[in-house]
Order: structure tokens, then sequence, then C-alpha cells
């Protein structure tokens, strides 16, 4: 009984987790050059909805999921016309595009609503599946974006640590004025950088859509955005501790979920604030020390360039 | 575009002249709901059918005009709420949570004291509002005093525990008995609604928010406090070094923001409803966080804007109803607007 609950909570948490980790990622790049987004939402949203609209029209779940990345880079670039080129303040901008997103991605979706696909196929892992205890359940069957999303994080953290153009955005990020004197182009990077934010969200939205609920309803992101924005805060700012939050989180929601289906005393929405407030304590533990983590301009409007 | 317009499109939106920027404005409406068009004729509908049906729905009765001032009431207190943190450079997002919180805690005001007279009942009600949406902008208030979580973060995170704590009174203890197959609390009693002009809906709340524009706009410029905040505002080191006590300050001023919130959320609470509901906030507090960001906190601004607002809400009404397009597409409208007034150059008289 224990075992069968440990396993569903495990399992599920993997597959929430999945999504918001996309998200997070993304963000983690796009704050890494000093930009926050709070329409991270909205990109998700995006993603879900174009995602699911590709595959109810083409049926073909992985060219949905490509147009769904696409989407959401784009979308983002439309954000860095707003903070990037025209200088505009960054929160407010974030929330403009939370809100165009839910406008767009609810035309998007409307035709399909309802409608049925097949999803992201699963891939099971060939020997592991078949052991005694995991046999027949959803352990180790999922889709790609599920065995990708571990792989991607260790990748973003190559990207940003160990490679030219990760060093060039932690600088825009940092100090932009030293980074314009060291020859880089900062607005140029922070396109860049808010472009594969929005590959990666988008891919967070259509996991949601046409891998895990394989349904499309309007504003089913139901805050994930929010919460990747915080995990990228409780990340530090650090693509390998997201792995961690992300898995947490997957496993917060998890437990709710595996608790409401089992009719435990607890009420449901007790169980949905704990991600909030787990967040909201950590952020309180690590206090000060938070400040040295934080990109340096992050959140600043860069005017040196002209 | 021709050039006229561009540069009435671009030109800095404060410190000029009020018909100059009247007029901007008003270009900017102007352009936004012509490319709303575009996108609702791109999406199969017809742009001239759905203004003219808003039109008629809005002009046609006068219970269609009242209904907008209606709509204003509770994103012209929520845009306070961040307007005036926003003075010392505190980013308020969580009005959307302290408005939850202040019709939460109204609500067990009415619940438990019914049978005080009206003329008791309704301060002792917005007392109450402003105590729940105060107390919970507390939280990030204590927090950013004593430098441990930076508020943006803070009151964003409540936003979404705060709907939740509503939740879980209306479908556990508050629960009507009546009405069980609809989790809302039992209907106040007639001493707890706010008064509202007969055959309409606008109710003692739009009162609230006039008077708080008012208040703040006279504590702003002719108070020692309003001087200080704006010090603060400009330098707070500085400012803690001539002797104000910063960290009092933030923490009053945030829960000064959060209570004018909390009025708002009573006021739905007490008036639009008469009982809790779920649904209490249709993204308000976001609405009111926008609506005093394009405006620059100033409170005339904000009053105009809150009309605009409101004007888009029935236009979402209305094309839901005569269209059939989704209500969440009234969304592209309201942040096109938006994002006009913020693609404004932001480099005020330095460099084209």
């Amino acid at each position: 009984m224990i075992f069968i609950f440990l396993r569903g909570v495990f399992s599920s948490s993997l597959l929430t987790g999945t999504s918001l980790l996309y998200a997070t990622l993304g963000e983690i790049i796009v704050e890494r050059s000093g930009i926050v987004n709070l329409g991270l939402e909205g990109i998700l949203l995006i993603g879900a909805s174009t995602g699911f609209a590709i595959t109810a029209a083409t049926g073909s779940a992985s060219l949905g999921l490509l147009v769904a990345a696409l989407a959401g880079g784009v979308f983002n670039l439309l954000f860095g016309y707003l903070v990037v080129t025209r200088r505009a303040n960054q929160l407010a901008s974030g929330l403009t595009m939370m809100f165009l997103a839910f406008g767009v991605s609810a035309l998007i979706g409307r035709p399909y609503v309802g409608a049925m696909i097949k999803g992201l196929q699963k891939i099971p892992v060939p020997v592991l599946t078949e052991l005694p205890w995991v046999a027949g359940s959803t352990l180790f069957n999922y889709d790609i974006l599920v065995y990708m999303v571990i792989p991607v994080a260790f990748f973003v953290w190559f990207l940003l640590f160990y490679t030219r153009w990760g060093l060039s955005l932690r600088a825009v990020g940092e100090n932009p004025t030293a980074a314009f004197a060291a020859g880089r182009n900062p607005s140029f990077i922070q396109y860049q950088a808010l472009f594969v934010g929005g590959l990666l969200g988008g891919i967070g939205g259509a996991h949601l859509s046409i891998a895990l609920t394989l349904t499309w309803s309007e504003l089913m992101t139901a805050g994930r955005g929010f919460i990747a924005i915080a995990l990228v805060i409780f990340s530090k700012w650090h693509p390998l501790r997201a792995i961690v939050g992300a898995l947490l989180f997957g496993a917060a929601e998890a437990l709710q979920l595996q608790l409401q289906a089992r009719g435990s005393g607890i009420s449901p929405f007790i169980l949905e604030m704990f991600p909030y407030v787990f967040t909201l304590l950590v952020l309180l533990i690590w206090g000060g020390a938070r400040r040295m983590a934080a990109p340096a301009s992050l959140g600043r409007v860069f005017h040196g360039t002209e | 575009m021709d050039n006229k317009i561009g540069s009435l499109l671009k030109g800095p939106i404060i410190k000029k002249s009020m018909s100059e920027t009247l007029l901007r404005y008003l270009v900017i409406i102007l352009f936004t709901f012509t490319i709303f068009g575009l996108v609702l004729f791109i999406a199969g509908k017809n742009p001239i059918r759905a203004y003219a049906d808003t039109f008629n729905s809005i002009f046609g009765s006068f219970y269609g005009f009242s209904e907008l001032w209606v709509q204003m009431i509770p994103i012209m207190l929520t845009a306070v709420a961040v307007a005036l943190p926003s003075k010392m450079n505190l980013i308020n997002v969580g009005g959307e949570g302290q408005l939850f919180m202040g019709g939460w805690l109204a609500t067990w005001a009415a619940l438990t004291f019914q049978g005080l007279p009206k003329i008791i009942f309704i301060p002792v009600l917005m007392l109450f509002g402003f105590l729940g949406g105060a107390l919970w902008a507390a939280i990030p208030g204590l927090l950013k005093a004593k430098k441990l979580v930076n508020e943006t973060i803070s009151t964003l995170l409540l936003n979404f525990i705060a709907p939740l704590i509503i939740s879980l009174s209306v479908f556990g203890p508050w629960r009507s008995a009546e009405s069980a197959a609809y989790p809302q609390t039992p209907a106040f009693v007639d001493a707890a609604r706010l008064p509202v002009i007969p055959g309409t809906r606008i109710h003692l709340g739009f009162i609230f928010a006039v008077v708080a524009l008012i208040l703040f706009w006279f504590f702003m410029k002719y108070t020692k406090w309003g001087l200080e905040i704006r010090a603060i505002g400009g330098n707070p080191e500085a400012a803690e070094r001539m002797g104000i006590r910063l960290q009092w300050y933030i923490l009053i001023v945030l829960c000064i923001g959060g209570g004018i919130a909390g009025l708002a959320g009573m006021a739905e609470v007490t008036a639009i409803h008469g009982r809790l509901r779920i649904g209490l906030s249709q993204g308000y507090g976001y609405k009111g966080f926008l609506l005093s960001w394009i405006t620059g906190g100033s409170p005339i601004g904000i009053l105009l804007m809150a009309f605009v607002f409101a004007v888009i809400t029935s236009v979402g009404d209305t094309l839901q109803i005569t269209q059939g397009v989704p209500y969440a597409v009234i969304n592209i409208l309201f942040s096109l607007i938006l994002f006009v007034v913020l693609a404004k150059p932001v480099l005020k008289g330095k460099k084209k």
C-alpha cells in the first residue's frame, strides 16, 4: 500500500516537475542576462495552446512541440522589444505580455477545445519497466521530454558556465556597461537569451498540454509560470539546483493529488498552499545570502550603448 | 502611420500639458482598437459589428453605462494600493491577494456581527476589510523591512495563497447550508450590504475609490509623510541618514496599500456578491498594478485610465455574448494598449 503510494508520488512528481523545470531553466537563462520575465506564465500558455492546436490539426505531436517551442521563443522576442529595445519597465512589461498571452492562447486554443490527440509517444525503458514492482505502473514509461529534462539542465549549466556565449551572457547580467566595453553587444545577447528562454518555456507549456493532460483549456497553466519564477530564486539562478527544486515542487503537487485521491482528511487547499509557503520560507531562510547570488544588474534598464 | 501620429505615440507621457497627454492617450486608444479590430477580422469575426454592439450596450442604456463605473471601483482601489508604495520604490504586485484577504476578513465580520445597525455595521466592515488587506501586506512589509525577502516576489507568492484561504473557508466552515451545490457563504444580512444607487450596481465603493485617490494626492503633496516618502523614493540611504525611519515606512506604507486593496475586496463582497464566493476577483489586482504603472501613479491618470479599462472589459462581455469569442480574448485589446504605452522611449530628453 505505502509502496504503491510512494511509487505514485515519485512517478507523478517527475511528470509534473518536468514542465516546471523546462520553464525554470528558460527563466534562469533570461535572468542571468539581467532580465526578469514575469510573463513566464504567458509563455507557458502560448506553448501549451500552440502545441495542442498543431498536434490536433496535424496529428503530429513532434511538430506540435517544435511549433510550441518556436512560438515561445518568438513571444519572448516581442517582450524583448519592450524591455531591451524600448527599455520599458520589466515587471510591467512582463505582466502585459502575460495578459497578451491569456488572450492569444484562448484564441489559438478555442477551435480545439475538447479535441482528442494522441500526444507525445511514451517510451518505456527496456529493462526497468519489467522489474517486479514497476511493471504495470507509469514508472519508467515516459515521453521523450521527461527523459531529456535533466540532460537539458546539465546542458544549460554547461552553456552558461563553460562557453564563451554563457560568459558574455552572464557578464551582461552582472554589468552590461563592462560587457559593452569588452566588445559585447548587450542588447543582442539579451535577445538571444530571451529567445532560448522562450524556447524552453514553450516546451514546458507544450509538455502540459500534449504529454501530461492531453487537453487544452484556458489558463490551464494555473500559476505554474509564477512557481517557476520562484524556483529560479530558490535555485539561486543555478540550473543544477533547479533540478532539485523542480522535483521537490513536482513531489509536493503529486503528494497533494495522491492524498486527495485517497481521501485523506487534509483539505486539498492546504496542500495546494504548500509550494508557495515553502518557497517563501526558503527565501526567508536564505535572506541576505540571496543578494549575492542574483545577477547584479537584474531588472535594471541598460542605457549605455548609444 | 504618418509622422504626426508617430510622434504622438512616442513622446514621454508625463510632464506634458494636460490636453496633449489626453490627445496622446486618445491616439493610443484609437490605434489599439484598430489593431484589435484586425485581430478579430483575422479570427473570422466582424469587428465593426462587435464595436457597434459594444457601443450600444454601453451607451444604449443607463444600466449599461452604469456598469462601467462598477467595473472601475476595484481597479482604482488596487491601483492606489500599488501607486502609494511605488512612490518609495516598493513594488507591490500583491493587490490581488490583498483584495482577497480584505474580502475574507470583511466576510468574517459580516457573518459574526449580524444584528448591528447598518450605520455602524458598514464602518466595521470597512475596518475589517482594510485590516485584512493590511495584515496580508504586513508579511511582505516585515520581510522587506528586515531585508530578508524582496517584496516583489513575496507579494506575488502571497497572491496564490490568499484565494486558497477563501476556498478553504467557503468549502469548509463558512459554507452555506441552503446552497449546497454551490460553494459560497450564506447571504449577508441587509445591514451588511453597501448602499447602491437604485437601478444600478454602482455602490459606495466608488466613493471609497475617489476618496482614496484624493487622499493619496493630498498626502503625497501636502504632508510631511508624503515628503518623506518621496525622499525615500529618491535616495533611501540619504533619507535614513536624515533620520527617517526607513523600516517603519516600508512596513506602514505597504500595509496602507494592502489595506486599500482590502477595501476593494470588502466592497466587492458586500456590494456586488452579498456573500463570499471563489470568483471574487477578475484579476483586479494585476489590472490595478498595470493601471498604476502606465499612469505613473498619477491620481487623475488612474481615474481616466480606469474608465478606459472598464470600457475594454465591457467590449469583452459583448464579444463573448454576440460573437462567441472567449472572454479571455479581451486581454489582447487590454495588453495592446499597455504595449503601446510601454513601448515609449524611457530616455526622457536624453537621446532619441
